[in-house]
């Protein structure tokens, strides 16, 4: 193990200092004309009739509809009720009715202001309240694309016998990702090629899937190309499907190349956001303070179309009990239609919604039962041999208590709790501290994995380069780095001898979805599995002894390559021993394994503009091996500053189902002078299935945050918060209520 | 971009007087264009001809003859809040210019700008109140000075014509005995439109207002000077009692509404906050 644990430099950062990286923006190709998306203005209608205004001559501008879809008009994912354009209905502002194409895209932006949609308008939904009640029906029989229901024990025998018994209700906002980098593709389509897609995104399959129905084409003619991209965070996995449908129509009617690029404003209003949420928690305590009953109700509001909100919905569901034992728990959970724009995933994908109530209840029953809230936690963490909230058995030691230990000892929790407690009798600024303890499950939930059944592939190349296959896509966070790691220790060459290929379906293996820290964790291993598949080619015609150098290895694939041909190592996913998982009752091993983690949270409330301030913050946390320190913190911080934006900031401001602050100086993410400094720890317990000995990290710093921050200012104030964005505005009225 | 720019002239001006005519003739001007520029990204801005005023050297620099500082229209948030001068006599205005946007919007973006503007949470204007400043526009009738404090009608209205330009804004050097104070509340740290704001110069003798002039921004159509405070505390020995008291005339002087940024009962409440901050500051 040689370069796995290094902070070796980012393969292609050089090219993305320089400005050399290709973007999709940065791309032209011969005859390139260019595609715009004109929406619906209101929420939910039946569509009459287009009109287009005179102004512009429509005669030279190339109109799609859905009469135009070769196909069939639906977006393959999990369900098939989302269109690629708006036959009749309208469930959504914003909702895709018309694409133009024109080579001036500067026109195009004027012919958009001259289409007028003549609609029926219909009353709409927006909340998850009116939804549940049935207001409307706006999504099959009964408005809820998915539910679960986990029962462990007896929920109602635990209450009775409990000693203390807490309810409380937490509610979190929508989120948007902000990538650096707004959606974007170039497409090429017609009847003899197929289909080609250049695009900024995580998901190439994902794309390629939806491409095939659209165009009735079979998988050999959709070929789909990851461009470099500037960032995801989960608003280019299923996203990107849309728009390259989109420009795929409008070159398949216009015979041409066709470019569509959002700007920030359409970015913001058009595409998926994180599902807001509204979490019930009962949880029932015997006489040691101990948690023996816990009924959870969490509900997600998934906007218009089912996209991934079944299994968003699952991982908040799966991480809902949190990291604490109970012998009896009842969990509920639902996603919800409304007729606002479909949301979708988003880092942490669910998790950072349920342990946000359930970390904020904490806090909660501690300050009831009167106890510390560090000691009352540790007095509830799971340990081996107990369940986890799914029913999974955590079968080996696990870090959480030490990880705990440790984020109070670098926080100085207790003496500084202390301490604030007395210097904020007399001060404006109100000083808290607060924390929160939580796991996060990586790779595909329960027989997700297996049902994907990922492979990679390893291949050396004759002018002596090893070349890593793989469809999961370099974003910011890595990918090319940690492989060309793990590739190097395998085959005990340099970082430099590998070649991370770029992803492309005409060349690259399905090893699935850039999401849930699957590509290190779960596809690392398949990398490593595919180097020593390709090893072992070398060492079964005798070419390479089993001690060899860099040198002796790459002379050896050389040889292989001009003797008997292509040296190609392939590996394919198999579960690991032991991991059972039962769809029924929706209980098991929901993940092969967890990151265990603690965050705290020092802040400064000022009580005379209620606006709070993050001093310091700390995150601890158990993640198996690290493979490359430098790019693992840089995680970790940039998810902080996103999950600071997300306890504090961050408000999407609905008006009629539509985003009314789409843009980035009235949508408010923190700013470099909004960040404290963020301190990161890593225990190291390597992960046996795990690329490199990896388990998950990208997801913690969204879980952590919000609960530790609110946590934090209740210690400032003495008053209760159960909702985010915790905004001044919100604070406000909140003091005020208390005061009453 | 949003805007289909074929439906867009713009022209540069070679000298102030050019610059007039072209406004004579219906062109609207643009500066620094930090606020035309996102009205053009986001296709809001009305088309038709413009003029580029930023390279007319008429409207530039900050000069001082004895007791009067005169500031060009193109003058700068930068050039402002590294004025030494300013910092010393008029640390409001650099402290208000400090706090703008951030230092990419504070090269670019003009004192003229922000006043012509008038959009009731610009930075620069409650400073120009309680600066009492004068302000002089120019057309090719010729040149009008006018106080600031009758400069803005209401919501986006101004005195400004539409073939007029603000030439400049000059402000008398008299408050050197006086506490300066400013506080701008936004959405976060930079980058940030106020919610609200408050410029305060306050007199005080023996713990008695000799003279107190205070203004908000953001609460209001435009900036406004709080004449009610002002008559209440003049004469008036701070205490708890007065202060409390003046927090709540305040409600005469500004009438905060809710909107994207805020609520009205958040921006009158910390209003009431700052101004007691102010007072108990110095008090």
């Amino acid at each position: 193990m040689a370069w796995v644990g290094k902070s070796t430099l980012r393969k292609e950062g050089e090219k993305k200092l320089r400005g050399d990286a290709k973007y999709i923006d940065d791309i032209t190709l011969p005859n390139m004309i260019y595609g715009v998306t004109v929406r619906s203005p209101i929420a939910r209608g039946v569509l009459k009739g287009i009109e287009y205004l005179p102004g512009v001559n429509w005669s030279e501008i190339v109109k799609v509809t859905a009469e135009d879809i070769p196909g069939q008009n639906y977006i393959a994912l999990i369900e098939k009720d989302q269109p690629y354009l708006v036959e009749k209905n309208i469930n959504h502002p914003e909702e895709p009715i018309l694409l133009l194409a024109h080579p001036n895209k500067h026109l195009l932006e004027k012919a958009k202001t001259l289409v007028k949609f003549n609609i029926d308008p219909l009353p709409a939904i927006f909340t998850m309240k009116e939804s549940f009640a049935k207001k409307e029906i706006i999504w099959k029989d009964d408005n809820t694309f998915k539910s679960y229901a986990i029962d462990r024990g007896d929920v109602q025998a635990g209450f009775k016998n409990a000693k203390f018994v807490f309810e409380g209700t937490y509610e979190t906002g929508a989120q948007e990702q902000l990538y650096i980098e707004t959606n974007g593709v170039i497409a090429i389509a017609n009847e003899t090629a197929g289909v080609t897609v250049w695009g900024s995104l995580q998901c190439p399959y994902y794309v390629h899937k939806a491409l095939m129905p659209l165009f009735n084409f079979p998988p050999e003619k959709i070929r789909v190309v990851q461009a470099e991209t500037g960032g995801g965070f989960g608003g280019k996995e299923e996203y990107p499907s849309v728009i390259s449908g989109h420009a795929a129509l409008l070159s398949w009617k216009s015979k041409l190349p066709v470019k569509m690029i959002y700007d920030r404003m359409e970015d913001m209003s058009a595409t998926t956001k994180r599902h807001p949420s509204i979490t019930k928690i009962k949880a029932g305590f015997d006489n040691h303070k101990k948690l023996i009953a816990l009924d959870i109700d969490f509900t997600i509001d998934g906007g218009a179309y089912a996209t991934l909100s079944a299994v968003v919905l699952s991982r908040g569901t799966l991480h809902a009990a949190g990291p604490y034992y109970s012998p009896n728990v009842k969990i509920r959970s639902r996603a919800l239609a409304t007729n606002t724009p479909p949301h979708g995933a988003f880092r942490g994908f669910g998790a950072p919604q349920s342990l946000f109530a359930l970390e904020k209840h904490m806090e909660f029953c501690a300050r009831k039962l009167n106890s510390n809230p560090a000691i009352f936690r540790k007095n509830n963490l799971v340990k081996k041999g107990q369940l986890l909230g799914c029913g999974q058995w955590v079968k080996e030691e696990i870090e959480i208590a030490s990880v705990l230990e440790k984020a109070l000892t670098v926080s100085g929790f207790q003496e500084k709790r202390k301490r604030f407690l007395a210097t904020n009798k007399n001060s404006v600024v109100k000083k808290g501290i607060g924390l929160a303890v939580f796991m996060h499950g990586a790779g595909f939930t329960g027989s997700g994995e297996t049902f994907l059944s990922s492979i990679a592939s390893v291949k050396a190349t004759a002018e002596g380069k090893i070349e890593v296959l793989t469809s999961n896509t370099e974003i910011g966070q890595g990918t090319n780095t940690i492989f060309a790691q793990m590739t190097a220790d395998i085959l005990k060459i340099d970082p430099s001898d590998v070649e991370v290929v770029q992803p492309d379906t005409a060349h690259v293996p399905n090893s699935g979805p850039t999401v849930a820290s699957r590509t290190c964790m779960i596809v690392g291993k398949l990398v490593e599995q595919a180097a020593l598949d390709l090893k072992e080619k070398l060492f079964s015609i005798q070419l390479l002894n089993k001690k060899h150098t860099r040198k002796e290895f790459l002379g050896a694939c050389k040889k292989y390559i001009k003797d008997v041909g292509e040296l190609k190592g392939t590996s394919q996913y198999k579960a690991p021993p032991n991991v059972i998982w039962d769809e029924q009752r929706y209980q098991g091993d929901a993940y092969g394994t967890y990151a265990w983690a603690t965050y705290v949270a020092e802040v400064s409330v000022d009580t005379r503009s209620y606006t709070t301030t993050v001093d310091k913050f700390w995150a601890v946390q158990e993640v198996g091996k690290v493979i490359n320190p430098t790019l693992a913190k840089g995680q970790i911080i940039g998810g902080v500053a996103q999950g600071i934006g997300y306890a504090l900031y961050e408000e999407v401001v609905w008006k009629n189902g539509k985003m009314a602050n789409a843009r980035m100086s009235n949508y408010i993410m923190p700013t470099t002078l909004d960040v404290p400094d963020i301190e990161v720890h890593f225990t190291e317990m390597p992960y046996a299935y795990g690329g490199g000995g990896s388990k998950g990290i990208g997801e913690l710093p969204l879980d952590g945050p919000a609960p530790a921050i609110l946590n934090a200012m209740e210690q400032a104030l003495g008053i209760e918060l159960t909702q985010i964005p915790m905004t001044p505005e919100r604070l406000m009225a909140k003091m005020n209520e208390n005061s009453l | 971009m949003r805007a289909y720019l074929p439906d867009y002239q713009c022209s540069s001006a070679k000298s102030l007087s050019e610059a007039l005519r072209l406004l004579e003739k219906g062109a609207r001007p643009i500066a620094g264009g930090t606020d035309i520029m996102v009205l053009f990204d986001a296709g809001l801005l009305a088309p038709g001809d413009y003029v580029d005023i930023l390279g007319l050297s008429e409207l530039k620099g900050i000069t001082q003859k004895k007791n009067t500082l005169t500031l060009g229209a193109l003058t700068t948030y930068s050039e402002v809040r590294q004025h030494r001068f300013l910092q010393t006599n008029f640390p409001i205005l650099c402290d208000g210019a400090k706090e703008v946007g951030a230092v990419a919007i504070q090269n670019r973006g003009t004192l003229g700008g922000n006043i012509a503007n008038a959009s009731p949470a610009a930075d620069f204007p409650p400073a120009l109140l309680v600066y009492e400043a004068k302000i002089h526009l120019v057309s090719t009738r010729g040149m009008r000075t006018i106080d600031y404090t009758k400069f803005h009608h209401g919501y986006k209205e101004s005195e400004l014509k539409k073939d007029e330009l603000i030439h400049s804004v000059s402000l008398e050097n008299q408050l050197s005995k006086h506490h300066h104070f400013w506080r701008k509340i936004g959405s976060r740290k930079a980058q940030a439109i106020s919610k609200t704001m408050m410029a305060g110069v306050l007199k005080i003798h023996k713990n008695v207002v000799e003279e107190v002039r205070i203004s908000f921004g953001s609460v209001a159509p435009t900036a406004v000077r709080c004449t009610e405070v002002e008559k209440f505390l003049t004469g008036c020995a701070l205490n708890k009692n007065t202060i409390r008291e003046a927090k709540q005339i305040l409600l005469k002087d500004i009438h905060p509404i809710d909107d994207i940024r805020s609520t009205g009962k958040y921006r009158l409440v910390v209003s009431q906050n700052v101004l007691e901050e102010f007072l108990c500051g110095i008090g």
